[in-house]
Parts: structure tokens; C-alpha cells; sequence
């Protein structure tokens, strides 16, 4: 097991290379002179502007700045956002914001998908797994902003049982409403993926075994249809956080949420390269991390998969 | 409850059937309404008792003794009838009677040994809730002993280990503790052994028997086989299409069938009492032999030259051990044989013991570490893809698996006539005609033609892979298990059919099987296989009336219903 675990670490070395250099290239293909742009309306000084471009290695040819940006990561400077803060600073700001929001979301589609999932198929056919189906059909087909204007302004707005927007401290109260809309999509997903799996697993045969050993009908579910069941679902909701923390601009967009996503289509707007690949990069670390998690889960899960053998 | 009403009920049960089946139907809700799975069944189980039902695929055996223990699938309800068991009629008795009678009551050991075990769980864990869910003490010491009592060695430290490192042997041991491991009064045996090589069977079988003896369980075996039903238990049972035909005690039964479902499973039984299915074939060759030379005047190839000849066949498998490194694995080791022209050889030993690796090797699907495979005097290994291209056309294979060898999406007229389609044979027109006579030929109605795979039973799917094997004229097939899934029944009908295609066409036959019964039926020499060698070749005859290596005499003695004897009357019913 430890050295599968080297291994995959190791292999995030290329990823983490690949990643921030088509990053790097795609902000510096931008259209459009990021300096000038700063200027806004106003005429732009000459004198500034050079030395701004200096400051940003704007100046240097693409490889240059590329070879810069990685020595600045390895020397733990990442150098200053275009308001002049260290893009570090900015790192430690947005990131945890999103990852309390991804987690919410996280636990939400976790808990609710699975148990509206297991009581779906449990009574397959009957009513409940019906509108739970058709439900959950809904919410996949409506786009996500579409939802979430529409959770805030009736949920939010009307009825103001939940702030509209979030504070800039965002507390776990004010990300309530944002963690649901940005969970609705994959929790309608684990709720059909965790309701299949129960239905396949009812007509396993050591379900029936457990059933003739004597079991009651609560013991066979949870110990033998539920944990089996679990296996894909846990490793959907693993690949999934990932996809959270990356997938939350829309939602942060439309609460205001003082996120990744948010500081993030900022800099893209700006052509600020630093600050967009390093949140990418990071971004890509959490991915390919929650995947090595997953995998680890998976082993523990079922006892089937061994890594190192 | 007094001591002395125990005693009362403890002589009642002495005198009432521990299981009682009265005029039992059951039925199944289906998208075409109610379908009727069991009609008018009717069984007694005393206590102590061992009764088989014993009846094809399909026959409703099954459903009755799940329909026993209240284990009857979703659609499927009790619409008649009654089921006692100890008295008590429990065909609709609530759940949480059900969960009580079930484990310590009536115990259930069922077929597949691969699905029956949750992959997740270690095998100890299984067998401890069992004990914990009918209120027995259930620790380590408790389980190991249970295990132990199964016949499973070093039970203390295999109680921690997961199914999937258990071989289907220990699998099925794991499956009779835990059947048996509240000590029920009634264990209902569903296929225990199908899944399982001849020899692990006979040891599994026996050892059942002796637990359920000592125990003074009942047991109610459901099996399609007819000698094993007779070896293994007192009463036997026969259904056919959701009826019972016809019961009785075991030997009497077998001896004297009465009803004509009876006498054709009686009949069709393969067991060393059959003999090598007789066709025209001898007189065929021989004639033909004695003719040729003389008609012609010049030397043609005899007819009994060896068409195949495997010399010192050697291979190795690297299996992947830990970082990088690999231990060497001899599946086939030094195997020589040699097939004559138009005879039959079986290759016959246990999963494990290398004889399809043998057969993937001939059909050049696979190549060999070393030696030769000699067709036709030609190396095999030396061919380029335009001779291989010709060789796959003279050589085809029959599988197993007759739902997984035939493609779902392809209509059997499209199956058959693909090869044809490949080799670029005839234009549309005469391979539409020779679809037509291969159809003829495995006694397909031509209907069959516009059908698909899952429209067909097991042998019909059969027929349609020999038809489509035959579809190129090939001079040999080779037929890796090709009648182990099927009925009783229906084997004897595809044994019989390819015994008819070889006395007509010619055709040389490699069968690989770990079925020695079917062996007798249809092979002129045996090939025995064992870890990878050859142990023993030799006649059928010979093979079967002198084997000369232990472990040939053991795959003998494992067929069941072997020492019965058959009255030679009931082999023409």
C-alpha cells in the first residue's frame, strides 16, 4: 500500500506540470493588453505601464515568463495580484470559503441521496420511487443557474427563510442555500446511482443467503444491500468534491459567495496569468488528490481491490 | 410450557412429517399476467429424512423449496395449497413468523457458491451473524467451530479472510456452516455441488451426509441429477414442467420408472453403465478404407492418419507477484497426444487442470511456450496469416457457454452464416441455401433462422453454435465443454447429434470436459489432465475398466450414482 501511495504522488508531478503550463499558455493567448485594460478609461502612462510589465514579466517571451512563474512556486513566493496583495494571501482567502461550501454541498447530496436513493429502491415501483424519480429528473434537466435564482429569490427573497446573499465572512449559516443548489445536480445523480445499485444488489443471491440465515429485514438491508450498494455512490461522491470546488463559479456568481470561482473570473477578466494558474493549479491538485482518495476508499470499501499485488 | 407437554409434542413430531406439501401451485406475476411455475405439488419430508426433487431447468424444483422457506422472488405468491412444516401451514405465514423459523428451524445451503457469499464481508463475519440472528453465542471460538464442523481446515484463521480468497470448494463448506450452523431441523440443499468439480463434490456430498446424519436433520436436495438424487436420498421426487410425476423411494423409482418423463431421464442418465453412442460410424470408415486403395490403385491418405499430433506442449504464465516481479506458472506441462481422423478424443480433469489452455493452444488462440502442434503435418506455429487464415476454416471450436457465444444482436441466420460471410463462400443466394441445410442438419426447424439468441433454449443455442462450427466444412471441432451447461436431457440429444455429424461428415472430434459420464458416451481415447500434465491416455475402454492411475480412479468413483445398478431394460425407454 505505501508504495502505491508514492506512486500516485508521483505521478502528480507531471500533472501538476501539464496543467500549469496549457494554463499558462491559454491566459497568455488572451486577446487584449492586460496593462492597458488596467488604465480603464483613463489615458495610459507610458512609464507605468513599462514598468508594470516589468514588474509581471509581461515583457519576456512566453517560455521565460512560464520557467519565472515555476521558480516563484518552488521559491513559496508566488508574487502579487494586480492590486498588489500576494496572490498566497488571496490563495488563503478564497480556498477556504469554497471548500466550507463544497463540503456543505458535499454532506447535503451525500446524506440525502443516499438515504431518498435507499428507500427508492427498497420500494421500487411503488409510489415514492416514482415522484423521487421524476423529481430528480427535474432537477437534472433545469440548468443550475436557473435553480439558483430561483431558490433565492423564493427561498431567499420571499419567504426569507435564508439569506440571499453571503456575508464576506461567509459562515456555514449564510452557505446553506448556495451548498444546496450547488449540490442539487449530483445529488439528484447519487440519489439514481445509490437506488440502481440497491435494486441490483435486492436480487443478489447472498441477499437471499442472508434472508435464509434468519436475519431481519433491517439487518439484511444495512449490512448486506446498503454497504454493497455504497461502493459506487462513495466513490462518485469522492471524484465529485473535486468537481465542486472547481464546478461552484455559477453558484458563487449568483450569491455573491467570496470563493474560488468568483476571484477566479475576476482574474480571467483581467488577464491577471499568476493568479489564474495558480488557483487552476490548485484546483487541479485537489482533483487529482480526492481521486487518489477515492481509489483508497474504494480498496477499503471492498476488500476485492488491492493495490500492490 | 411443562415438562411433561414437551414430551407430548416431542412424540407427535415422531409420528407427523417435519414437512408436509399439499396440492402446492405457485405463481408468478408476469407482463403477460399470472404464469403458473408450480401446479398440485405434493411432497412428505419425515424427520431425519433425506428427499430430492429431482426434475430439468425450468421444472419449478427450485421454486418449491424456496416457496419452503418463504424465499419465493417478488412477483412470485403461494396461490394454492398448503406447505406444513411441523404441523403448521406456513405457505402464507406473516415475515416475522418466517424470520424466526429461518436458521434454526429450517436451514437453506444454495447453489452457486461464487454469488452466495457477500464479497465484502470476511467469511467468519457471515457466519457469526448467522448465530448472533438466531440468538446463539457467537464468538471467535464459536465460529471457528462451526467452521471446523463443515470440514474447513484451520478454521480460526480462515474465519478472517474474504470470499474471494476461498476456492469454490471452501466456498461451499463456508455456505454448509453457515446452513447448517443452528442446527435446523430441515436444510433445504439447492444444487449444492453443480457448481463444483466431480471430486470436491463427492467429498462435499459426503461430508453434508455425515453432518446431517449426526445432526438427525432432514434434508429436502433439489438436483438435476437423477443418480445423484438416487445416491444421496431416500425419497425421490420428479417434476416436470411445475408438476410432480412421480415420487418414491430412490431405488425403486430408478428401477422401475412408471411415468415416461422418468424413463427418459432414466435413460438418457449418463453414467458408466452407458456406453460410446453407437452410429454407423465404424462401418462408415472401415468401408471406406477397404474401398478406397482398391478403386483408385494409387496410395490416398488413410483414413485414420493422425489429422493432430501435440508434442512435448509446454505452457507458462507469468503471474504478477508484488513490484515488478512475476512467478512462472506451468499450466500445461510436456502434454504429447495424437488425434486419429475421425474418432473423438476427450481430454478430462478438474478446472485447474489445464485442458482448456490445451484446447486454446490447438485452436492457435493462444501459442504454446514450447513444443509443436502438428496439423495436417503442418507446425501450426509456422503458419502465416493467409494459412491461418485457411487453418481456422478446418478447425472449428464449440464453447460452454451457449448464451455468451452467440452475439444477442445477430439473428441465427446471421450467426450461422457469418463464417460463410468471412471465408467469402458462395455469393447470397447459396449461403442462404446452405444456412437452410445446416439448420436441417442440427434439426432446426428454418423458422429459427429470423430468431434471435435470447428467443432460444440452452440446446437450441447449442444447435445453433454447431450449425454455425459446421458452417465451413471443417475437418475437426473442437468442443470446449460443450454440453457441461446443458440439461440432462438435452445433452444427451447434442451428444447424440454430434455422434450422427461425425458417422456423416468425418468429423474428428476434441472434447474437452471434467465430465467422465459424458466421456463414455462419446469418446474413442481419454486423455486424463491433471496440475498441468498428462497422466494417463489409453482407449475409453480401457480408461474405464482398468485405469491405472489413482487419480483416475478417483474422477471414476466421484460420478454420482455410480455403483448403481440399472436394470438393462430401462436404457431403451
Amino acid at each position: 500500500m505505501p508504495t502505491y501511495i508514492l506512486k500516485r504522488f508521483l505521478q502528480l508531478i507531471p500533472v501538476f506540470l501539464g496543467a500549469t503550463l496549457l494554463v499558462y499558455f491559454l491566459v497568455f493567448s488572451l486577446p487584449g493588453d492586460p496593462i492597458v485594460a488596467l488604465f480603464g478609461d483613463k489615458p495610459v502612462n507610458v512609464a507605468v505601464a513599462a514598468k508594470l510589465r516589468e514588474q509581471y514579466h509581461l515583457d519576456q517571451p512566453f517560455w521565460i515568463q512560464y520557467l519565472l512563474y515555476l521558480k516563484s512556486i518552488f521559491t513559496f513566493d508566488l508574487g502579487q495580484d494586480f492590486s498588489g496583495r500576494p496572490i498566497a494571501t488571496v490563495l488563503g482567502e478564497v480556498f477556504p470559503v469554497t471548500a466550507r461550501l463544497a463540503i456543505m454541498a458535499l454532506i447535503f447530496e451525500g446524506v440525502f441521496g443516499i438515504v431518498f436513493g435507499l428507500i427508492a429502491g427498497l420500494r421500487k415501483g411503488k409510489f415514492f420511487d416514482a415522484t423521487v424519480l421524476i423529481a430528480s429528473l427535474v432537477v437534472i434537466a433545469i440548468p443550475i443557474f436557473v435553480l439558483g435564482f430561483l431558490l433565492q429569490f423564493t427561498i431567499g427573497v420571499q419567504l426569507g427563510w435564508a439569506k440571499p446573499t453571503v456575508s464576506s465572512a461567509a459562515t456555514v449559516q449564510d452557505l446553506i442555500l448556495p451548498a444546496i443548489v450547488l449540490g442539487l445536480g449530483s445529488f439528484a445523480y447519487v440519489l439514481r446511482l445509490t437506488r440502481t445499485s440497491v435494486i441490483e444488489n435486492m436480487n443478489a443471491d447472498y441477499v437471499r443467503t442472508a434472508t435464509a440465515k434468519g436475519l431481519s429485514r433491517f439487518q439484511v438491508v444495512r449490512v448486506h444491500i446498503l454497504r454493497n450498494s455504497l461502493i459506487p455512490v462513495i466513490t462518485f461522491l469522492g471524484a465529485d468534491l473535486g468537481a465542486l470546488m472547481g464546478g461552484a463559479i455559477v453558484t458563487e456568481g449568483i450569491f455573491n459567495v467570496p470563493g474560488v470561482g468568483n476571484r477566479l473570473y475576476r482574474a480571467v477578466l483581467s488577464g491577471e496569468g499568476p493568479t489564474v494558474v495558480s488557483i487552476v493549479t490548485v484546483l487541479v491538485l485537489i482533483y487529482c488528490l480526492s481521486n487518489l482518495l477515492v481509489d483508497l476508499l474504494y480498496g477499503w470499501l471492498d476488500p476485492r481491490i488491492r493495490y500492490d499485488s | 410450557m411443562s415438562a411433561s407437554v414437551e414430551i407430548q409434542e416431542a412424540e407427535d413430531a415422531i409420528e407427523r412429517p417435519l414437512l408436509e406439501i399439499k396440492d402446492l401451485a405457485i405463481g408468478f406475476t408476469t407482463s403477460n399476467g399470472e404464469v403458473n411455475a408450480v401446479r398440485n405439488a405434493h411432497l412428505t419430508i419425515m424427520p431425519g429424512e433425506t428427499v430430492a426433487i429431482v426434475g430439468e431447468s425450468g421444472s419449478g424444483k427450485s421454486t418449491t423449496a424456496l416457496a419452503a422457506i418463504g424465499l419465493l422472488p417478488g412477483n412470485g405468491r403461494v396461490a394454492a395449497g398448503q406447505i406444513l412444516f411441523d404441523g403448521e401451514d406456513i405457505s402464507n405465514a406473516s415475515e416475522k413468523r418466517m424470520i424466526e423459523l429461518r436458521g434454526n428451524s429450517i436451514g437453506m445451503v444454495p447453489q452457486d457458491p461464487m454469488s452466495n457469499l457477500n464479497p465484502v464481508w470476511k467469511i467468519g463475519d457471515q457466519v457469526r451473524e448467522t448465530l448472533k440472528a438466531n440468538g446463539l453465542p457467537s464468538g471467535p471460538d464459536d465460529v471457528a467451530k462451526v467452521l471446523s464442523q463443515a470440514g474447513l481446515p484451520d478454521a480460526a484463521s480462515r474465519a478472517k479472510q474474504y470470499p474471494h480468497e476461498f476456492s469454490g470448494g471452501m466456498r461451499q463448506r463456508a455456505l454448509i456452516a453457515i446452513g447448517l450452523s443452528c442446527q435446523p431441523r430441515l436444510l433445504i440443499a439447492d444444487e449444492p455441488t453443480s457448481a463444483l468439480d466431480v471430486t470436491v463434490q463427492r467429498q462435499i456430498l459426503d461430508h453434508l451426509d455425515k453432518m446431517t446424519t449426526e445432526l438427525g436433520t432432514a434434508v429436502l436436495l433439489i438436483t438435476h441429477d437423477l443418480g445423484l438424487a438416487a445416491e444421496r436420498a431416500d425419497q425421490v421426487v420428479v417434476m416436470y414442467r411445475g408438476q410432480v410425476v412421480e415420487s418414491g423411494p430412490s431405488l425403486e423409482l430408478l428401477q422401475n420408472p412408471q411415468h415416461p418423463y422418468t424413463q427418459r431421464l432414466v435413460a438418457s442418465a449418463p453414467s458408466l453403465a452407458s456406453r460410446r453412442i453407437q452410429a454407423a460410424k465404424e462401418l462408415g470408415v472401415e468401408t471406406d478404407d477397404l474401398l478406397a486403395p482398391a478403386e483408385t490403385g494409387v496410395a490416398v491418405p488413410s483414413k485414420a492418419d493422425e489429422i493432430l499430433q501435440i508434442r512435448d506442449l509446454k505452457k507458462v504464465f507469468k503471474l504478477r507477484s508484488g513490484l515488478g516481479k512475476s512467478t512462472d506458472f506451468t499450466a500445461v506441462d510436456n502434454v504429447s497426444f495424437s488425434v486419429k481422423r475421425g474418432t473423438t478424443t476427450a481430454i478430462v480433469g478438474e478446472s485447474g487442470s489445464g485442458k482448456s489452455t490445451v484446447a486454446q493452444m490447438v485452436l492457435n488462440l493462444l501459442s504454446p511456450t514450447s513444443g509443436k502442434i502438428i496439423f495436417d503435418g503442418v507446425d501450426t506455429s509456422t503458419l502465416n496469416s493467409k494459412e491461418l487464415f485457411a487453418f481456422r476454416r478446418r478447425v472449428q471450436p464449440i464453447f460452454q457457454d451457449p448464451y455468451g457465444s452467440l452475439d444477442p444482436m445477430y439473428n441465427i441466420f446471421r450467426t450461422i452464416e457469418e463464417p460463410l460471410r468471412t471465408h467469402k463462400i458462395g455469393d447470397k443466394a447459396s449461403r442462404e441455401k446452405k444456412v437452410r441445410e445446416l439448420l436441417d442438419q442440427v434439426a432446426l426447424p428454418q423458422s429459427t433462422m429470423q430468431r434471435y439468441p435470447n428467443e432460444l433454449s440452452g440446446g437450441q443455442r447449442q444447435r445453433v453454435a454447431i450449425a454455425r462450427a459446421l458452417a465451413l466444412d471443417p475437418e475437426v471441432i473442437i468442443c470446449d465443454e460443450a454440453v457441461s451447461a446443458l440439461d440432462v436431457l438435452v445433452q444427451a440429444q447434442v451428444l447424440n447429434l454430434l455422434a450422427e455429424l461425425q458417422s456423416r461428415l468425418g468429423l474428428t472430434y476434441l472434447f474437452i470436459t471434467h465430465d467422465l459420464a459424458v466421456v463414455r458416451q462419446i469418446a474413442d481415447h481419454v486423455c486424463v489432465m491433471q496440475k498441468g500434465k498428462l497422466v494417463e491416455t489409453g482407449s475409453t475402454d480401457e480408461v474405464f475398466d482398468s485405469p491405472q492411475q489413482e487419480y483416475t480412479l478417483a474422477l471414476l468413483n466421484a460420478i454420482p450414482g455410480a455403483g448403481l445398478m440399472l436394470p438393462p431394460e430401462v436404457e431403451v425407454a
